[in-house]
């Protein structure tokens, strides 16, 4: 552990998604002290969550593990769960930064040997399923967890459920008093990877996102198709468990939209594509159907694009959804669209439709806390700040696939390196 | 090193319940362990402790721990390196997927123990190698936008930078590029570029050193040891560096190929670089006639997201022909303006660019475009299959057409490069994969000159999760040689690639092995004395790790070596050996393994796993509670590439009646952290099971399964499958003898 740290050789890393966990192993294989803070229990944020990566049909956990390994093998990186950089002062090569840590209510004693989640009576929503199924209040957050290491949900604190809980444990691990602390440490450099929250769906009226429960986003999406997702990975309905036949992928939900989100999410047409295999490759049945403004599937994507609408099960519909509706007694989801190939409005019912989404920076809602940062007008990170040395990567810098966020977090790491030799 | 082993087993965490300590300890007797103990919270702090005094005061410097899966509690358990330590996986892979208090799960926990026992005895600690005249300078290659960019930035870092650029000046595309694409708010705006701006600062710092005019003429060695020639003038500069940057960038798509497009009948049919150096030069006029352009159209996709042409999207062409739409706006907001085009692609903020031109009023026409003639007057008219009305629609009369021509990187330029021809007799060589003689590098790799390619003719790598690592270690491409990009993600590019090469001169000079076993310090030794020049490491190394001298020994580089074993599996007379990781230490592992005679019906089946994944998956069917058949033994191996086929004589001569490779998937979509590892494993599986039917031994009792690291629901099946199959086979002819 980095305890005693040059601090002047020392990057902090904010979040520990994608972007912040790439930025950590490479910081610290190229000779760097890292502190990686993140706000969950444990690391991979968003990626950590989904299905498949595109165009490869991959999963990601492959990937995380050998980063996981990397920060397992290097004892330069600290890894920080459950906290959030709460301020930050100083200059580059010279940064102290506070830092929140909320109780895990466990600690490093912890064997995941799971007697406490057997103790535990209560459930709670499971965030990593979006809410679409629930846990114990002593849980480990998911089966590929780093740290492999239980959470004692703060709602049971105080009861006499959470006694039980600690009685539970055998190995002292279980620790129900445990209090939020600050930590302050100190920083040549600060890399901001906080990432990104879809776009909020249900303030687009006329989808009916949240009010009706066939209407989901492409981030539930992704947990729907998951092995270890709310139904095991047989796509179903949520309304009902209702396995799903026929779908409809919305794109440009929010974004594009001088209402909502002027730019372009970058991903959202792939991530539709690629969940559209999902669907195709578990039901013979499948009727797809994609409506779009224009499919920007980028670079070598485009092999992937081709292959995709190939498929005789998917439709692609150039138009932009006018109105959603779901029948209540059926759940059936019924979409209208002007073909704009055509000219004619098709309207359709659907066992689920997905609204791609857009992608939202994280610092849209909340900024670093340092002074001097500059963003654009939808919470961008902008890279000509007064304060250097605070450098933002990934999809808190642009919309941006894994690929590019790996490739972003990489050449931050090289600015950061740069702030701290100031 | 004289071994002191202590053998240390938590019953913890449902390990006491399900196996019976003392019986693992008569395993630890067997073996003359000096010191065994049992703890219900071994990686609790007393037990630590007592394990740290064993360490000082009885000599313990072989480590057992029999608990849980090596994949956690890393940090408790981590003893000083001149120790060898060996995890035994007692509680993912026994008692959390085995029925508690069962003989088989006690046997199957014995075996455990006793293979960890077999390979802490032949492990030693590694040594690092290191060599005396290590070099940390970066050499960069392509003095465009990425490779001045990359040079720069390194340099800043405080690397020692060499660059190295084959015309007089440096620029390379952009030296034509008139104005940039927006990157800041409110992204509508045109960016001055400035390439004087540029190379003013790269040759006022400190550590950059110039080669203008100048070719890499060849680039021998390893990384912190490449030797590079740079031809300059007629004369030949040598220098030793760590690591290379390879930004050569791309060319566009020849537009004579273009004869759908009507490229050469008109010379008002130009390329997109064409009019970007008429607005360089400021020099904006009608070829034909010199006369003012009064109305342009673009036409994009032109070779690209074609299959008679470059079937890949070129990534920057949309953004690229909106911002030269723009300049004419910007010039004369009456100039009428047509795109005709099949998506616009304007990703990120540049979607507010594309709004911009909506608003300048020019015209967007969606549809494949299908010829572009004179209308009689020397105008030009496009013809196009307009989607929104289905029928062909000829355009008013433009006076220049402009073709969005698309990128082809510098690496897919060039003819393949042959392998030599096999020696007669031997087997076939695995089919090689593109390697084009594109003089860019000039490697004196055995394998070839340049990196090897994937799809199209980008370099191969694990393209989502880690886009810089080639696969030719140290060496990592930037910017359009690497993927189609525009002027914004490269100059990203070119630091993300600076930082790999910072990295790999850190890693490597400490002995150490880069992505993906970042930190091994061990490394393949070869034992020359029986080499019979087979060439199969050499050959198969998905790395080209290993050259060749003239009579075909192998020539090993150590710091090329990404250490996952490939070359430890080819090799027939097994020679080659890590200091923690041979094929003597696994085939006696799978030796140990007790195996019960035929009427016990308690067949064995050997698990060879690829640890990055299937292992993991393995794990975590236990984590999730899922059982399977106790019959199995698992070896967790580096990589199934590294899986040498005497294993599989070792174990069907020892009477296991089935032998089982869990890697992962192969192909274009590979999932293999090694690239080439699972496939060679799959092609010499086939072989084997050649032999087999050969020796009428069943060739089903050895099978190669292509698994996920997220499959591990699926695992009980998978073995209970094999498991049934080759039980129904009966047992192994060979058990007791």
């Amino acid at each position: 552990m980095a305890d005693a740290q040059d601090s002047a050789r020392t990057i902090l890393v904010a979040g520990g998604g994608i972007a912040g966990l790439s930025a950590a192993v490479e910081a610290a294989e190229a000779g760097f002290s890292v502190v990686l803070v993140e706000r969950e229990p444990f690391l991979g944020g968003r990626v950590a969550r989904m299905n498949k990566y595109f165009p490869k049909l991959c999963p990601p956990q492959c990937g995380l593990e050998i980063n996981f390994r990397r920060i397992r093998n290097n004892p330069l990186i600290q890894v920080m769960t459950m906290s959030e950089v709460e301020k930050i002062e100083g200059e580059a090569g010279n940064f102290t930064v506070a830092i929140r840590v909320r109780p895990r209510f466990v600690n490093e004693k912890c064997t995941a040997c799971g007697k406490c989640s057997e103790a535990a009576q209560t459930s709670i929503p499971n965030l990593f399923n979006s809410g679409l199924s629930s846990v114990k209040a002593a849980y480990l957050p998911h089966e590929f967890a780093y740290p492999m290491r239980y959470v004692i949900a703060p709602e049971v604190i105080g009861t006499p459920e959470a006694k039980a809980i600690e009685a539970a444990c055998a190995y002292g691990a279980v620790e129900t008093d445990m209090a939020a602390k600050s930590v302050e440490v100190k920083a040549g450099a600060i890399i901001w990877a906080t990432g990104w929250t879809p776009f909020d769906i249900s303030a687009i009226s006329y989808y009916g996102a949240g009010k009706y429960r066939n209407v989901v986003s492409n981030a539930v999406m992704e947990r729907l198709a998951s092995a270890n997702g709310p139904f095991k990975g047989v796509i179903s309905r949520p309304s009902d468990g209702k396995q799903v036949k026929k779908i409809a992928f919305v794109q440009c939900a929010g974004s594009r939209d001088e209402n909502n989100l002027p730019y372009c999410s970058s991903v959202c047409c792939l991530a539709s594509l690629k969940q559209a295999t999902y669907l195709l490759d578990q039901e013979p049945e499948a009727e797809v159907s994609i409506f779009y403004i224009d499919v920007r599937a980028l670079g070598r994507h485009e092999g992937f694009f081709d292959k995709v609408r190939q498929d005789k099960r998917v439709t692609l519909v150039k138009g932009k959804p006018g109105e959603i509706t779901e029948d209540p007694q059926t759940g059936m989801v019924t979409v209208q669209v002007e073909n704009q190939e055509t000219g004619k409005i098709l309207k359709d019912q659907y066992d689920l439709v997905v609204l791609a989404a857009g992608m939202v920076p994280s610092t849209a809602g909340q900024k670093i806390p340092a002074p001097a940062v500059a963003y654009d007008e939808y919470g961008f990170v902008l890279s000509n700040g007064q304060t250097q040395g605070i450098i933002g990567a990934g999809c808190n810098r642009r919309p941006a696939d894994v690929s590019s966020t790996v490739q972003d977090a990489t050449a931050a790491v090289l600015k950061a390196i740069q702030a701290c030799r100031r | 090193m004289e071994k002191k082993i202590g053998v240390y087993i938590c019953s913890g965490c449902g390990i006491g319940e399900s196996i019976d300590p003392e019986a693992l300890s008569a395993v630890a007797g067997e073996h003359s362990a000096a010191v065994c103990r049992t703890d219900p919270f071994l990686c609790g702090a007393e037990s630590l402790a007592r394990i740290k005094a064993d360490i000082e005061s009885e000599g313990v410097n072989s480590i057992v721990i029999a608990a849980c899966s090596p994949r956690v509690m890393t940090d408790v358990f981590d003893f000083p390196p001149d120790k060898v330590l060996e995890r035994v996986n007692l509680r993912e892979q026994v008692a959390w997927c085995q029925p508690a208090g069962e003989e088989d799960t006690l046997m199957m926990a014995e075996d455990a123990l006793r293979m960890g026992l077999v390979r802490l005895k032949e492990s030693q600690p590694p040594e690092p190698f290191i060599a005396e005249d290590f070099s940390k300078k970066i050499l960069v290659v392509g003095g465009g936008l990425t490779g001045m960019t990359a040079a720069l930035e390194a340099a800043r870092a405080g690397y020692e930078t060499i660059l190295v650029e084959k015309e007089e000046k440096l620029g390379g595309y952009v030296k034509d590029v008139y104005r940039l694409p927006p990157c800041d708010p409110p992204y509508e705006n045109l960016l001055d570029f400035n390439l004087e701006d540029l190379t003013a600062k790269l040759s006022s710092e400190p550590g950059v050193k110039v080669y203008t005019g100048a070719m890499v003429a060849s680039v021998s060695g390893a990384p912190c040891m490449f030797d590079v020639e740079i031809g300059q003038n007629g004369a030949t500069s040598s220098e030793r560096v760590g690591a290379i940057v390879l930004a050569t960038g791309s060319v566009p798509y020849d537009a004579s190929k273009l004869t759908s497009l009507s490229y050469g009948t008109s010379p008002d049919i130009i390329t997109a670089r064409d009019l970007e150096v008429m607005f360089k030069g400021g020099d904006v006029k009608r070829p034909s006639n010199g006369q003012p352009v009064g109305s342009v159209a673009f036409v994009l996709c032109a070779g690209s997201r074609d299959p008679e042409h470059l079937p890949y999207c070129s990534s920057a062409c949309c953004v690229e022909s909106l911002k030269q739409a723009r300049y004419f706006k910007e010039a004369n907001p009456e100039t009428p303006v047509y795109i005709f085009y099949k998506d616009i692609r304007s990703t990120g903020n540049y979607e507010l660019l594309y709004k911009q031109l909506q608003k300048d009023g020019v015209i967007f026409v969606r549809g494949g475009v299908t010829g572009i003639d004179d209308d009689g007057s020397g105008a030009l008219v496009i013809t196009s299959d307009d989607v929104l009305t289905g029928s062909p629609i000829m355009s008013e009369s433009v006076d220049l057409v402009v073709l969005a021509t698309g990128m082809v990187p510098t690496s897919a330029l060039g003819e393949p490069f042959k392998v030599q021809a096999p020696q007669e007799g031997a087997p076939a060589p695995v089919a090689s994969d593109a390697i084009l003689v594109s003089n860019l590098l000039n490697l004196k790799y055995r394998q070839g000159p340049e990196l090897p390619g994937l799809e199209y003719g980008f370099p191969d790598s694990h393209f989502i999760c880690f886009p810089y690592e080639s696969r030719r270690t140290g060496i990592y491409p930037a910017g359009t040689v690497r993927a189609p990009m525009d002027y914004q993600q490269a100059g990203t590019d070119a630091m993300g690639a600076a930082l790999k090469a910072i990295q790999c001169v850190e890693m490597v000079s400490a002995g150490k092995a880069v992505h993906p076993r970042a930190g091994d310090q061990s490394y393949p030794e070869f034992f020359m004395q029986r080499c019979t020049q087979c060439k199969r490491c050499t050959e198969e190394c998905p790395f080209g790790a290993i050259n060749e001298d003239e009579k075909a020994n192998p020539l090993p580089n150590p710091t090329r070596c990404r250490r996952c074993g490939v070359c430890m599996g080819a090799c027939p007379e097994r020679i080659i050996s890590f200091k923690n990781y041979s094929v003597g230490m696994i085939g006696n592992m799978i030796k140990t393994i007790n195996v019960p005679d035929e009427y016990d019906e308690k067949p064995r089946l050997l698990v060879l796993a690829c640890e990055n994944d299937a292992y993991p998956a393995l794990d975590m069917a236990g984590i999730s509670g899922l059982s399977y058949n106790p019959w199995v033994r698992i070896i967790p191996v580096r990589c199934l590439g590294s899986v040498n086929l005497v294993w599989i004589a070792d174990a069907l001569s020892k009477g296991i009646d089935g032998i089982f490779l869990l890697g992962c998937r192969h192909g274009n979509d590979y999932q293999c952290h090694f690239i080439k590892g699972s496939e060679l494993a799959n092609t010499r599986m086939t072989k084997i099971q050649e032999t087999l039917d050969r020796l009428a031994l069943e060739s089903d009792r050895v099978k190669m399964e292509q698994v996920a690291i997220t499959d591990f629901n699926l695992i009980p099946k998978i073995l209970d499958d094999f498991a049934e199959k080759v039980n129904s086979l009966g047992p192994n002819p060979y058990k007791g003898f």
